[in-house]
């Protein structure tokens, strides 16, 4: 019997939300972390919103050797992981470290901390940059810091294809489990709500300069206007379904399928990708589209996008026969951390046979043909979730998550031979 | 110029480098190896940057990774400073 990766421990960090239970019980009550930018005065900027971590605090989550050398991104990933492998109740420390590797996503880099280090570069008595500086920015520092952190040896790697790094790095991380890895971190973070971040996204001309915390991010709407930014994301522990079976743990389910695909160059009269990963992840989970119970949108909030996704859905599934949620209306696009807390997201409403609901869809355009889960919640017993994420620059990811199946009666040879 | 303290050294330790859970800073140091108060090369290169800045002096690399305890590398930034005085 072939190894599956089953996801025994969930660590969230969100904007409407710190840990899993928060962002759970605010998720499914429409509770949205959208709000005015705190974190720098936002009045000089054409984009005002943003959906920022409340209540995190450095001290209580992170040692004190790790703070002079870490960005949010990496403090916010590091507090996730204790928290992903403490759920999956695991001893860490009888774990052959060779066998466990971390796996993240990170679409921007450690802003906050390069921003600080430029300004000392160029202070008046400054032209000093921190040493830390040379890692700290760094796109894979979180995979290094986690994997010191909790002793892990075995091969580590990062995903940075913007928003779809989520669902890739739990892509490799499956595969990681398959080839005989014992545990693997794998997740996805970002954080750049810092004035030089916030120009870098604003650039994009992808956000919403909406003022209205209810209105401003409306994926599928008739008035989808562009996207609110956030920051957090989440880490998940996966494991060997059987091992991890045969150890007593839990199991949210299984990451059953994948597939991704690469857009063609603008202006190209081939047709976009999103809809052939669908059918890759499906294929590879071995499904058939009737089989999903509900989808998680990419959800852009930019009308051409938004287009672009529902006909990829509806190519597939059909228009409107699969519940479509959008729950990153509460929370903002979080870049790299998007896409895992989707999964994250997702394993939750197989658990509860719940679908979130999606903050202020209160028009959803119906030229769209989606069947958009609106802002209340609902009840419905789901065997197998796909998620979406689009990477800006033509990443296009789906994952496919399914409940956890019945554990079979492989043999002890087969369980040890990897 | 006036010399590093260890009270000097112990505050450019704990902004630049932060400071290990099971570690008092403040207690008897002097003579404690730097990777047992939780410092690495690093942490070092960091703190050296910073008392570089702060005396106006330069330290060479390897005095820096020689000196394994506070009260060695006290000794090569005061002989440093010393040398440097415009006497």
């Amino acid at each position: 019997m072939a190894r599956r990766a089953a996801v025994t421990g969930i660590g969230v960090v969100a904007p409407n939300g710190l840990g899993t239970a928060a962002y759970w019980s605010a998720t499914v009550s429409g509770h949205s972390g959208i709000g005015r930018v705190t974190r720098f005065d936002p009045a000089s900027y054409p984009v005002r919103l943003a959906g920022e971590v409340p209540d995190f605090v450095d001290g209580q989550h992170i040692p004190g050797r790790l703070l002079a050398q870490t960005d949010r991104m990496t403090r916010l990933a590091l507090a996730a992981s204790d928290w992903a492998v403490a759920d999956a109740g695991a001893d860490g420390s009888t774990w052959p470290d060779y066998l466990v590797s971390v796996v993240t996503a990170g679409g921007f880099g450690g802003f906050e901390f390069g921003q600080r280090e430029l300004e000392s570069l160029w202070r008046e008595d400054g032209g000093q940059v921190s040493a830390y500086q040379s890692f700290a920015w760094f796109y894979a520092v979180n995979t290094g810091q986690i994997s010191i952190r909790h002793g892990t040896r075995g091969p580590g790697s990062v995903f940075v294809t913007e928003q779809a790094g989520g669902l890739d790095g739990l892509a490799q991380a499956r595969r990681l489990i398959e080839a005989g890895g014992e545990a693997v971190f794998a997740g996805g973070f970002d954080s750049a709500l810092c004035p030089w971040g916030w120009v870098a996204q604003i650039a994009s001309g992808r956000l919403s300069t909406c003022e209205d915390p209810d209105r401003a991010f409306l994926p599928f709407d008739e008035e989808a206007r562009g996207y609110i930014p956030g920051e957090g994301g989440a880490m998940l522990v996966l494991e060997d379904a059987e091992a991890a079976a045969a150890r007593g743990a839990r199991s949210y389910g299984e990451i059953a399928g994948y597939g991704a695909t690469f857009d063609p160059r603008p202006g190209s009269d081939r047709p976009p990708g999103l809809a052939r990963a669908i059918r890759l992840a499906l294929a590879d989970a071995g499904l058939a589209p009737e089989q999903i119970g509900v989808v998680f949108a990419d959800a852009s909030g930019l009308p051409d996008q938004d287009r672009r996704e529902a006909a990829a859905i509806n190519e597939v599934f059909g228009a409107a026969t699969v519940p479509v949620c959008t729950p990153k209306t509460m929370t903002g696009r979080l870049c790299a951390g998007g896409a895992a807390l989707d999964v994250a997201t997702a394993l939750l409403s197989l658990r509860d046979g719940v679908l979130p609901p999606s903050a202020n869809a209160v028009r959803p355009a119906p030229d769209y043909r989606l069947d958009l889960v609106g802002p209340r919640p609902r009840r419905v017993d789901v065997d197998n979730a796909l998620i979406l994420a689009r990477g800006y620059g033509g990443f296009n990811a789906a994952l496919v998550v399914r409940k956890p199946t019945e554990t079979g009666t492989r043999t002890k040879e087969e369980q040890w031979t990897r | 110029m006036d010399a590093l303290t260890i009270d000097g050294l112990r505050r450019i330790l704990r902004e630049c480098a932060g400071v290990a859970e099971d570690v008092d800073l403040d207690g008897d140091i002097a003579d404690v190896a730097f990777s047992d108060l939780g410092y690495d090369s690093l942490a070092l290169l960091e703190s050296a940057s910073r008392i570089e800045r702060e005396f106006s002096i330069k330290l060479a690399d390897e005095a820096v990774t020689e000196a394994k305890s506070p009260r060695m590398l006290l000794l090569v930034v005061n002989q440093t400073i010393g040398a440097s005085s415009p006497e």
